[in-house]
């Protein structure tokens, strides 16, 4: 806008002048997110001669990222379709923990369940968690977003902050304030196989195994059928597609269904891969998985994984070299620095938001 | 003429009702003894009033949805617990650095400065880092503004609780972590009697009110200049504001400084009440508190948003230990309702937003904006039938 008010350059030049700039920002920020595996890779090759030590980062950092992919895509898709933060979704994923925690207990899944008992049991308890969360999620855009959609566009948000904090308190009533250890059903850090010096555990496979077929049904879902069409065609104009006869408010809600089926899977597999649950897992995991979605270009499908896939490597890197406990600052670093220089992500488009 | 002159009279009795409400406001620590449990909780309403005039500048006024507001209570309350406490005791081979500090505080090691410099301390980092914060922001709007604030709040909270680790220049830490920085100075204004928290409540409890006095006299004055006017016609419509010549970077920075220099203040002051300053607190919930101050009361109103603040700090000290804390026994559940303080302000957001988005005491424009839409995006507003 402030370019616009200024001498105005003729149109040819400001737009390779824009070209040059997008052009910048885009390979800067690639540059900008290889900044730290790069600096501890040459590290690692100096100090102990080979890379096995970033690759078990990279590698650990891929099967977490899978966990942050998932609730990335319920951002993103809620995101391209009313433009809103939902910020509640952090603690939906929570909520996904804390029922399956729940439901090992109901089904009687514990550390002496055998293989067969273990994986029909894990696979109930996915389900359940999974129609639960959506079940939330759609509820949430029910009470709080619905009756503000004609209000200014901060009222939802706002109203998104509060159900945040109702979620967590539900959860301190429900296991407590303090982090609760759940059972390692599966053994999570089991070495499965070693490979050129990284080691594959049990857990990363579980998580791969969950995310990628769950991600490769939605994108398909949502390019194929035709309610993914409808999802598309709302995100693009609202009034236009409730014109050509799509419901709005269905839709809608259909693309919180999906966003909250996403955060329950990724509740299952965090409290499989983490052992713990916690009342306060879903904000931090909320901010960093927003922040996935925003590095990949929110609303963008692809984008998201492919942002959750980098934070998780970013913050495998930071909790093994700098100290966990400043990876959140340095992944809100990385949030700040994305959102002020290209608000667009990699993927993604330019927004009227980020205008 | 009779309209203008009842315009006059009715100012004039509102200013005569606003100064007869703070002489009973001021008289009223005579009612109580001076250490009282009931006086520390007015202290506290009346602190977090300055507080959310604060962040009112920021969110009411200018529009700009600021969710880290913590920020400038963290670096308040460490402009104190750096200058007048024995943070950094190796200071001056040990001796300390002291200007015009109180008469105990003179003989501790450390830097001590007067409270009058530390809130003027605070007031120029705030003011700084509300800039500093707010730059990266000028290009974005909406809720982008919202999550950058909020990462910011968060960075800042984290270099708090970890701060012990970070050393600068013959091992002084930046902060004392979760040990927290204790004990930091009391009050010891000039005129006066050194403040003593641990026997008398009441000067301190004048000194807020008089901060909070002061700070409602800008916040009056500073709406009706120019730059209020300025903030409120960006937060109704950013473009025609430009197109209408109101320089956006400035105005955008100016209340970003203001909102953030009234947090340092109040900071500061907490700092020195407390006694101590504790890493823990400088949390997102205590945005959301202080938010929820403002929606409660009603965004941009002033006197809504004091309202807002009191109420919620009775609730907060008052209602939800005291009162209703009782109530889950009653009815045969176990839990303890001071821990879910947080998820009752969160489901009075909520509420307070669907049923009564304007506040309980509205500002007159705000209000406007609110129920007729102006000024939403009108691609969404025709979505519901």
């Amino acid at each position: 806008m402030e370019a616009a008010s200024a001498t105005a350059p003729p149109p040819a030049r400001r737009a390779t002048r824009a070209g040059v700039r997008d052009l910048l920002s885009r390979y800067g920020l690639i540059a900008f997110l290889l900044l730290l595996p790069v600096y501890y890779g040459l590290q690692d090759l100096s100090d102990e001669g080979n890379l096995s030590r970033l690759g078990n980062n990279l590698f650990d950092g891929l099967s977490n990222g899978a966990i942050w992919a998932l609730i990335a895509l319920g951002y993103t898709l809620v995101y391209g379709i009313i433009e809103l933060i939902n910020f509640a979704h952090g603690d939906v994923f929570m909520i996904g923990s804390f029922v399956s925690f729940g439901l090992w207990g109901t089904l009687g899944l514990t550390l002496a369940t055998g293989p067969l008992g273990l994986v029909v049991g894990l696979l109930i308890t996915l389900i359940i968690a999974m129609v639960t969360c959506g079940a939330l999620n759609v509820m949430i855009e029910k009470v709080a977003y619905r009756p503000l959609r004609n209000a200014p566009k901060l009222a939802p948000l706002i109203t998104a902050v509060g159900f945040s904090f109702i979620l967590q308190n539900v959860g301190i009533l429900w296991l407590g304030g303090s982090p609760r250890s759940v059972p390692d059903l599966i053994k999570s850090q089991k070495e499965l196989i070693e490979i050129a010096g990284i080691s594959i555990s049990q857990g990363d496979l579980l998580a791969l195994a969950v995310t990628v077929p769950l991600v490769l049904l939605l994108t398909t879902f949502v390019t194929r059928s035709r309610i993914g069409k409808a999802m598309r065609a709302t995100a693009q104009d609202p009034e236009a597609a409730r014109l050509m006869g799509i419901n709005v408010d269905t839709t809608i809600s259909f693309t919180f269904l999906l966003g909250g089926l996403m955060a329950g899977a990724a509740g299952l597999i965090y409290a499989l891969y983490q052992t713990t649950a916690w009342f306060f897992q879903g904000f931090t995991a909320g901010l960093i998985a927003f922040t996935a979605a925003v590095m990949g270009g929110i609303g963008n499908l692809q984008g998201a994984v492919l942002g959750g896939l980098i934070i998780g490597c970013i913050q495998q890197i930071s909790d093994n070299r700098i100290g966990a406990q400043w990876t959140p600052a340095v992944v809100f670093g990385y949030l700040v620095v994305i959102m002020v220089f290209r608000p667009q992500g990699l993927l993604g488009e330019e927004t009227r938001e980020a205008g | 003429m009779s309209q203008l002159r009842a315009l006059t009279q009715w100012r004039y009795f509102n200013r005569a009702a606003t100064l007869a409400l703070f002489a009973l406001v001021a008289l009223f620590p005579f009612t109580r003894p001076p250490l009282d449990g009931f006086m520390d909780d007015c202290i506290l309403a009346l602190a977090y009033v300055v507080m959310a005039l604060g962040l009112n500048i920021v969110v009411g006024f200018a529009g700009l949805l600021d969710l880290g507001y913590v920020a400038f209570y963290a670096f308040g309350a460490y402009s104190i617990g750096w200058l007048a406490s024995d943070h950094f005791s190796s200071i001056n081979g040990e001796e300390g650095i002291h200007v015009f500090a109180g008469e105990f505080a003179s003989s501790l090691p450390g830097i001590h400065l007067n409270f009058l410099f530390i809130i003027v301390a605070a007031v120029l980092i705030c003011a700084v880092a509300g800039m500093l914060i707010g730059l990266p922001t000028l290009r974005l709007r909406g809720d982008y503004i919202a999550i950058v604030t909020l990462a910011f709040g968060e960075i800042i909270g984290r270099f708090a609780v970890n701060g012990d680790e970070i050393t600068f220049a013959e091992g002084y830490k930046l902060t004392n972590g979760r040990q927290a920085i204790s004990p930091t100075d009391q009050i010891d204004l000039p005129f006066f009697a050194e403040f003593d928290s641990a026997f008398n409540l009441r000067p301190y409890y004048w000194f807020v009110l008089a901060l909070v006095a002061l700070v409602l006299f800008v916040n009056f004055r500073l709406r009706d200049s120019r730059l209020g006017r300025a903030w409120v016609a960006i937060r109704e419509d950013e473009v025609a504001a430009a197109s209408m010549g109101v320089p956006l970077v400035k105005t955008k920075l100016l209340a970003y400084a203001t909102g953030g220099a009234f947090g340092g203040i109040s900071g500061a002051f907490l700092g020195s009440y407390f006694n101590s300053v504790q890493a823990n607190v400088f949390q997102f919930g205590f945005s959301i508190f202080i938010l929820a101050m403002i929606i409660l009361g009603g965004v941009g109103s002033i006197w809504g948003v004091v309202i807002g603040a009191v109420a919620l700090s009775f609730i907060n000290t008052r209602l939800i230990p005291d009162v209703l804390n009782e109530v889950p026994s009653k009815i045969g559940l176990d839990f303890d309702l001071t821990q879910l303080s947080f998820g009752i302000f969160g489901f009075l957001i909520v509420l307070m937003m669907v049923l009564r988005p304007e506040g309980l005491l509205p500002e007159r424009r705000h209000k406007m904006e609110l129920t007729e839409g102006v000024g939403v995006d009108d691609a969404i507003v025709q979505v519901k039938q």
